[in-house]
């Protein structure tokens, strides 16, 4: 009977000492791609604010969508702009706004596994789209075979892999392909799952460069995080200045910078098919979803601590897990913008 | 399973001839209703599954009508939803798959329950355990890492040469596809149809073999003609088992089917399933006609299941001759 006792006191002793730690929680839930770089500046954040714990869940930007305009977290994540729809839905609920605050920038690359080839492919945007839409099907096409002069490709079929499940990384490929083609726009769309015309479905990144591995002579698209992550080769994509650029963090920053001096007051932009000749084409923003109003002060002056912290220091920790930084302007337009938090 | 029914001698008489203050006080009625409301539960969450996925898919229901059972195009940005090509991608796979565990399975059941040394049989229930128990997500990494590079380099141009003419084995090999899922299915539900079966063969009652045994009938002839047929009922269970887990399996599916929402005569055509599109497009679907969509497709595999089992259920009252002890 001693024993029990003793140990129930302990465990009392111990959920008080959890208690008074987390005195402050922030729950967010939301986009699966920049879940490394959130939970890297969360664990920073709480070391130096030790009053505040910041929870996110990645299941997905839907899904941070959903639950923020239920108002079941406090803020959501997405690596897609919620649309002008769900802002409506949004401001219905709740009878105020959300804003999208930009945190990061990430971009997909082409992939591929061509028998007898291991040069750097070029792609263009009419190859890339035409390839996806089932319309070029061999590798020797000429809308490939012309902008790759000194490689020989083989006259065989094309297999195109794409995502199977619903993700940013298939939101940012279809925007672009929606801005580099009209047919793609009226018989695809952009978003996070698509009626895809043509290909296999390969479920996460690993599934896509599983199925790429195994398939001889097909492409498929990742985040650039990943493929530099498992040193996956990819290739180099046409950008608007008519410039061939192999996707690094430089270009993708620099796509950013093109698109920073347009940047509306909501940040709701996409910068795929960024001008600038160093912009890497297929680069996006990811943003966190903050409700313009807080009931609660405290938790609202915290997060919007945190969004100070993240556009300043919180950026330096960007680039060793592979995420582009933002450009200096964004940051500047950001920092005024929290003043919205109310 | 059933064989314990004709084992036991039935409590009904016995207990009925005391008053139902005396059963109460001794706790068989107690016994009774709170057993009874167990077993009630799976009644009301079988309802209430059916009542929810019923009430979450009204949108589609008004929209699309019964062309949500017609039509096979899934377009999420311009809202048409059609679930034929994940309707007929459930049934190709779970039907490839029963093909090739049906025949294995029973057979191998056959061998350990009856052929085999008790020593080994033993010995080798406890793989057949170890493998039922292996997570899904383990049989779709086999898949991906070894039933697919194996099926685009040998077996696919194997068959492609031999039975080509068929439409069941033309096109591309790419490796993944219905074949494929049917296959990784089949080892996936193996275990469960040999597990089953062999313990239903081992109760059959040892008469029934010295019986005939007795009339002359060879070990091959008693076990094909007297075993098998006594403990049929047992052995379709394990089928049913096996059909539901591979109509509901999402992960491994999902991992080799290639998840392209296309109706093909040819097993080499990459496809989708129910399952896997539910777990794949679920957590991102934004939308009501999305979400419900999908949530109908829910309802759909729901139906699936249910009829199929009620098929295969007909198929066997239809089959079961009379004097099969168990029928």
């Amino acid at each position: 009977m001693k024993k029990i006792a003793g140990m129930l006191l302990v465990v009392l002793a111990l959920a008080g000492v959890l208690w008074a730690d987390s005195a402050l929680s922030i729950t967010g839930a939301g986009a699966t791609f920049p879940y490394p770089m959130y939970s890297k500046w969360f664990d920073e954040y709480h070391k130096k604010n030790t009053g505040l714990l910041i929870n996110y869940q990645s299941i997905g930007s839907g899904g941070g969508i959903k639950q923020v305009t239920e108002g079941t977290v406090d803020f959501g994540a997405t690596d897609g702009p919620m649309n002008d729809d769900q802002l409506k839905a949004f401001q219905d609920k709740h009878g105020f706004a959300i804003l999208h605050f930009p945190t990061v920038l990430g971009a997909d690359v082409p992939t591929y596994n061509i028998t007898g080839v291991d040069a750097n492919l070029n792609f263009t945007p009419e190859a890339l789209a035409g390839i996806f839409l089932g319309k070029i099907t061999k590798w020797n096409d000429p809308a490939i075979a012309s902008v790759n002069k000194d490689v020989k490709l083989p006259a065989e079929d094309i297999v195109v892999v794409h995502r199977a499940e619903s993700s940013g990384t298939s939101y940012i490929w279809t925007d672009y392909l929606s801005k580099v083609s009209e047919e793609w726009k009226g018989k695809v769309g952009k978003g996070a799952a698509v009626n895809w015309p043509v290909g296999l479905g390969g479920k996460g990144n690993e599934g896509v460069t599983g199925t790429i591995k195994n398939t001889p002579n097909s492409i498929g698209y990742v985040e650039l995080i990943y493929a530099e992550a498992n040193k996956i080769p990819y290739g180099n994509v046409k950008n608007a200045a008519g410039i061939f650029v192999k996707a690094s963090l430089a270009a993708v920053s620099a796509a950013a910078a093109g698109a920073a001096k347009e940047m509306p007051d909501d940040f709701r932009v996409s910068i795929t098919n960024a001008p600038g000749k160093a912009s890497y084409p297929i680069s996006s923003f990811t943003w966190l979803l903050i409700p313009e109003k807080f009931s609660d002060a405290t938790k609202r002056d915290a997060i919007k601590g945190f969004l100070k912290w993240a556009l300043a220091d919180g950026q330096s920790y960007a680039e060793n897990l592979s995420y582009a930084k933002l450009p200096k302007e964004v940051v500047a337009k950001e920092v005024k913008a929290i003043n919205k938090i109310q | 399973m059933a064989t314990t029914t004709s084992t036991v001698p039935s409590a009904g008489p016995v207990a009925g001839s005391r008053s139902f203050l005396s059963r109460l006080r001794e706790g068989d009625e107690i016994a009774r209703i709170i057993t009874s409301l167990f077993a009630a539960s799976v009644v009301l969450i079988t309802l209430l599954l059916v009542f929810e996925l019923w009430q979450g898919s009204v949108l589609p229901r008004h929209k699309f009508g019964f062309n949500f059972f017609r039509t096979s195009v899934w377009d999420p940005i311009f809202d048409q939803f059609g679930a034929l090509p994940f309707i007929y991608g459930t049934v190709v796979t779970a039907a490839v798959s029963l093909l090739i565990a049906v025949p294995l399975g029973i057979g191998a059941a056959i061998f350990l329950a009856e052929l085999a040394p008790a020593r080994v049989s033993d010995a080798l229930e406890f793989f057949i355990d170890l493998l039922a128990a292996v997570p899904s997500v383990i049989y779709g990494l086999l898949g991906v890492f070894i039933v697919i590079p194996l099926m685009r380099q040998y077996i696919q141009p194997a068959l492609k040469h031999s039975f080509g003419f068929l439409p069941l084995f033309q096109g591309p090999a790419y490796g993944v596809g219905f074949l494929t899922a049917g296959i990784v299915l089949a080892i996936m539900v193996i275990p469960y149809i040999i597990s089953v079966s062999r313990e239903v063969l081992l109760s059959v009652p040892r008469d029934q073999r010295e019986a005939a045994l007795s009339l002359g009938a060879t070990r091959w002839e008693s076990t094909w003609k007297v075993v098998v047929p006594f403990a049929r009922t047992g052995i379709f269970g394990s089928i049913f088992l096996a059909l539901a887990r591979a109509l509901g399996e999402t992960m491994a599916v999902t991992m080799v089917i290639g998840n392209t929402p296309v109706i093909s005569t040819s097993l080499f055509s990459p496809g989708y399933s129910i399952a896997a599109v539910i777990a794949n497009e679920f957590t991102e679907a934004t939308g009501d006609l999305y979400t419900q969509s999908l949530i109908e497709l829910g309802l759909v595999l729901f139906l699936l299941t249910f009829i199929l089992n009620g098929v295969a259920r007909l198929l066997i009252v239809a089959t079961s001759q009379r004097g099969s002890g168990l029928g």
